[in-house]
């Protein structure tokens, strides 16, 4: 037993590194006082340490802590991407005006980031239920801190209040099904859930009701439409940074935590992939509900982004929409999709933040947020206006960029399951989401800027972390196999 | 057949050659200007040169299209490698550029056109850096349309000409510039996803077993021509089935867009009226031959059973082209939309002489749209030298313009004549083939569809006669004639145009070979 727990120790160290790094944060905070902003050193410092040593487990696949943790390469892949999205936040935060406000408390800030991250850790690698929902409720609670950080700003205080009621609601939904599913099924871990549905179990509508209850739980936190609601307020309310952090690892770490649940306790049951299976589950048609969620998704966001005025807004309904694409992976009950799914998250993850990157420049300098006011912006600031247009028709689905990549991968699972009511609703909406990127870009370049407006510089910091982000969108798009090598073996060695 | 230069490959040069312009028109500071045109004239130049040579070189006895043996200049490396996982085999994309007779005059249309737009953009003086470098990424996706072999690349090539043409219309174009650039994106967009998905439907329907035994997915296009190649229960397995159709449809809008076809034309006046002269001549001299070179590469060889199956809405389709077109031509006031009209018109007539599936028919059509390109480009750079002068381009507010402009008068005759399809000149040859096959597989759509010639002439002679004879205005008596630049934009075109009307053998011989053996291969795989 004491060797499993060393054995495991070992096992764990990035988490471990990030709690270092969390402590390491507050200390600093109470030393450096005044010059509290450099505890984004400390942070970045743990962050990359912590990256170092997730490296360190690439081709792992054990599991520990007594079977609740799995350290994969499916958890591995998401841990790297999700400490990308950390490395980038914490170079934004450093970057920020909007934080200033509260600058007095900005190594909390740090600190909470850290913590966010360390409970995502946990998220995609939690296999035991109850972790799940301890890891689900850590990342969130620190969130819902985060969100409203800039607390002075009446919209920010009101973002982090609906946050976490909206937040809570969705915990709540998920306890609610777990608790049914561990009553209906008598395990507290998802393999257990697997071994018991695959036994055949007797209370089918609890299990109905409890598959419904987890879905819901798991889309508040994707931004399914329709619990979406939360999003665009809390986006647009949130200090630039933190949307930027919600609308990427966030929403990477939900998935992640998403399809280990779904793939292991209802695919690989089989409740679905063979027909002759007819135990009680297979009346659930789990796949067909998130296949509809997606494509409701997907109409619903992109329309609704049609109409917005607010930069951050319509990226929130923008970030709601590529939910909607990558939920369609879940939908298809194969591999293909899984991998498909990982390959845009982290694809999206370097587009989305970038879009994020530019607002939050542009806010810096010019104060809006309106998207009126990009009016002319690709006289007075090309390569900043170069790069956004960039990052919307990537995630707009583009060649030669990354965004495509990402596209083709999900449309070419969806049409390989033979789902193609599906992929024709997702080609839909892509025309539909083309109107309002390319309205931002118009604005940029089709616009002539009033005399008054002069040219708009920025630092050489920022242009690196702007090139940082454009890098691996036009990198991804013309060669990607080793990211998606990457995914699939992941998706091969799930959980053995 | 390889030639290289330094180690690579013709056709990458070719290809690639105006994103180098592109790279080094960034880098000079923008109030260069003489220094950013002369860098894409050079990039263009050269690969016009590089043209002359592919042509030279060129084998016309080689056939192409299915096999893979007789392409030439190719170059075929693994771009993107999956290994195989348990659920799913290898997977490729290649990087495959090769031509054969169907691509040969289109890749020689594309530089030459590509070269005369550069000389025709020396006046534009607005944000010159932004906008050569524009038009060299354009210049690229066009040309590589025309060589790539792998539908991969072949879609990337296809939509990254999609923002250029947005930018160079809707920053440099006229005063409805942002409606026209948007009304373009988005018919091109539609058509960009139609292609995808039936893109990504072949790509799982098509599997060949490689040297090693295994099963490789591929985007190979000579592949997925090979009907033994689906795999069985594939969503594209089989012929004649619901879904090869719905696939063939899609792909035909998509491709009908870009023609355009009636009814998906109706962005091509706007498009036209608003963007600036060069943008317009690589509109129609390249852009619109994209459509229908994607359905003699793509459509009809890998479905060549839809392609059968449909053979009479295509040509019904062409026929409504043609007089839709020009009985709108006729209609127009503005000498830009009259033309756009009558684009839609001719190209309605390279959609005839393809449906046909005749020899005849589909090498007047490829002929066809090499001459459209070249006269349609005349035409456009004689609207843009009148332009250029008054600023105005109504038909009305010219007149006698022949007695003040010898030379460009001169010019534009043979232009206007080849385009109303005068024996002797260009137009007349490709037009005569078009008919003649389509005459041999539908009756009473080609009896139709040859009336249109008249409403042409009707048109074109009424133009004439509105702007080059009658009374010259006072306010056009100090109009000067062509110069120096401009007489260079027109010779080369002129010359082609007397030269394939008078002589069109060589030109034929160039692609005989390839498309016979395309008409055959389609015939006989369809029915």
């Amino acid at each position: 037993m004491a060797e499993h727990i060393i054995e495991s120790i070992y096992r764990f160290l990035p988490e471990i590194a990030l709690t270092v790094t969390l402590v390491a944060a507050i200390v600093a905070d109470l030393i450096l006082r005044e010059r509290n902003r450099h505890v984004a050193w400390v942070v970045l410092a743990g962050l990359a340490v912590t990256a170092l040593l997730v490296l360190g487990q690439r081709g792992w696949n054990v599991s520990i802590f007594s079977d609740t943790i799995a350290v994969d390469p499916f958890a591995v892949f998401f841990k790297a991407v999700l400490l990308v999205a950390g490395i980038f936040i914490v170079l934004f935060s450093m970057k920020s005006r909007e934080l200033e406000i509260n600058s007095s408390r900005i190594g909390e800030y740090y600190m909470l980031i850290t913590g966010v991250i360390f409970g995502m850790f946990l998220m995609v690698g939690a296999t035991n239920l109850l972790l799940m929902y301890l890891a689900f409720e850590l990342a969130s609670i620190s969130s819902y801190v985060l969100a409203g950080f800039t607390k002075s700003l009446r919209r920010s205080a009101e973002a982090s209040m609906k946050y976490i009621i909206f937040g809570a609601v969705s915990s709540g939904f998920l306890i609610y099904g777990i608790s049914l599913l561990v009553g209906v099924t008598g395990a507290v871990d998802i393999y257990g859930v697997r071994d018991a549905l695959q036994a055949g179990v007797e209370q089918t509508n609890a299990l109905y009701v409890a598959i419904i209850m987890m879905i819901v739980g798991f889309s508040y936190k994707i931004t399914a439409v329709p619990f979406h609601f939360w999003a665009p307020d809390v986006y647009q309310g949130a200090p630039v940074t933190i949307t930027a952090f919600l609308a990427t690892a966030s929403k990477v770490a939900g998935f992640a935590m998403m399809i280990r649940f779904f793939r292991i306790s209802f695919m690989d049951s089989g409740v679905l992939a063979s027909p002759s299976f007819d135990g009680a589950a297979s009346i659930v048609p789990w796949h067909l509900i998130l296949a509809v969620l997606a494509a409701v998704t997907m109409l619903a966001a992109n329309l609704m982004a049609l109409w917005q005025e607010n930069i951050k807004r319509l990226l929130a309904y923008s970030s709601i929409a590529h939910a909607g694409f990558i939920l369609m992976g879940l939908a298809l009950v194969t591999d293909e999709g899984i991998s498909a799914m990982m390959i845009y998250l982290a694809i999206y993850l370097f587009m989305n933040m970038g879009a994020f990157y530019v607002v939050m420049l542009v806010a810096n300098k010019l104060n809006t947020e309106a998207i009126a006011d990009y009016e002319g912006l690709g006289h007075r600031s090309p390569f900043l206006s170069v790069s956004m247009a960039i990052f919307l028709v990537a995630l707009a689905g583009f060649p030669p960029t990354a965004g495509f990549i990402a596209k083709v991968y999900i449309f070419g699972a969806t049409i390989s399951a033979g789902m193609i009511w599906l992929v024709a609703v997702a080609g839909l909406a892509t025309v539909i989401s083309l109107f309002y990127y390319i309205r931002v870009v118009r604005n940029m370049f089709l616009v002539e800027p009033h005399e008054s407006q002069g040219p708009v510089q920025y630092d050489t910091s920022s242009v690196i972390i702007l090139v940082l982000l454009l890098v691996p969108v036009l990198l991804l798009g013309v060669y990607f196999s080793p990211i998606v090598n990457w995914a699939k073996q992941a998706v091969t060695m799930f959980g053995m | 057949m390889e030639f290289q230069i330094f180690g690579i490959g013709i056709l990458t040069w070719i290809v690639f050659l105006p994103i180098v312009g592109m790279l080094i028109v960034l880098l000079i500071p923008s109030e260069n200007k003489n220094a950013i045109r002369w860098t894409a004239a050079g990039a263009t130049g050269l690969q016009l040169l590089l043209a002359v040579i592919l042509l030279g070189l060129f084998d016309r006895t080689a056939l192409g299209i299915n096999d893979p043996g007789s392409f030439q200049f190719v170059e075929q490396f693994d771009w993107i490698i999956v290994e195989a996982v348990p659920w799913v085999g290898k997977i490729e994309i290649l990087y495959f550029l090769g031509i054969d007779g169907l691509s040969i005059l289109m890749v020689l249309l594309t530089a030459l056109i590509s070269l005369i737009g550069v000389i025709s953009s020396w006046s534009i003086e607005r944000m010159v850096k932004g906008y050569f470098a524009l038009y060299l990424l354009l210049v690229t996706g066009m040309m590589g349309v025309f060589v790539a072999l792998d539908f991969f690349l072949f879609f990337i090539f296809w939509e990254v000409m999609l923002l250029p043409m947005y930018f160079l219309i809707g920053i440099w174009g006229g005063p409805r510039r942002e409606y026209a650039a948007i009304k373009f994106f988005i018919y091109t967009f539609v058509g960009g996803v139609l292609m995808l998905l039936v893109m990504l439907g072949l790509y799982f329907s098509v599997a060949y077993t490689n040297g090693a035994g295994e099963q490789v997915h591929t985007f190979n296009l000579l592949h997925m021509m090979n009907s033994a190649n689906f795999v069985e229960g594939s969503i594209f397995y089989g012929m004649d089935t619901t879904w090869r159709y719905a696939a063939w449809v899609a792909l035909f809008i998509s491709f009908a867009i870009k023609v355009p076809l009636f009814p998906f034309h109706t962005w091509l006046p706007d498009a036209h009226v608003e963007a600036p002269t060069p943008i317009s001549v690589i509109l129609a001299g390249v852009l619109l031959k994209l459509g229908t070179y994607g359905m003699l590469r793509i459509l009809f060889p890998i479905l060549p059973d839809g392609t059968v199956y449909f053979m009479y809405l295509m040509a019904a389709l062409g026929m409504i082209s043609i007089i839709y077109g020009a009985l709108c031509a006729m209609a127009q006031d503005d000498f830009k939309k009259l033309i756009a009209y009558s684009s839609i018109s001719h190209m309605g007539i390279v959609m005839l002489g393809m449906a046909s599936l005749t020899n005849q028919g589909t090498v007047g059509a490829v002929l066809q749209m090499f001459n459209h390109g070249t006269i349609t480009a005349m035409l456009f750079l004689i609207v843009g030298v009148l332009y250029d002068r008054t600023h105005k381009r109504g038909l009305y507010d010219f007149g006698g313009i022949a007695n003040q402009m010898p030379k460009y008068t001169g010019i534009a005759m043979v232009a206007m004549f080849a385009a109303l399809g005068l024996p002797g000149l260009s137009g007349f040859v490709s037009e005569l083939f078009s008919f003649l096959g389509a005459f041999s597989s539908f009756r009473v759509i080609t009896i139709i569809s040859v009336s249109g010639i008249i409403f042409t002439a009707a048109y074109i002679l009424w133009t004439i006669q509105r702007v080059f004879l009658g009374e010259l205005g006072d306010e056009h008596k100090s109009l000067t004639d062509l110069t120096g630049r401009e007489l260079l934009m027109f010779v080369p075109l002129m010359l082609i145009v007397i030269f394939l009307g008078v002589y069109p053998g060589p030109a034929i011989e160039l692609m005989n070979a390839s498309l016979s053996h395309l008409v055959e291969f389609v015939n006989v795989a369809g029915r």
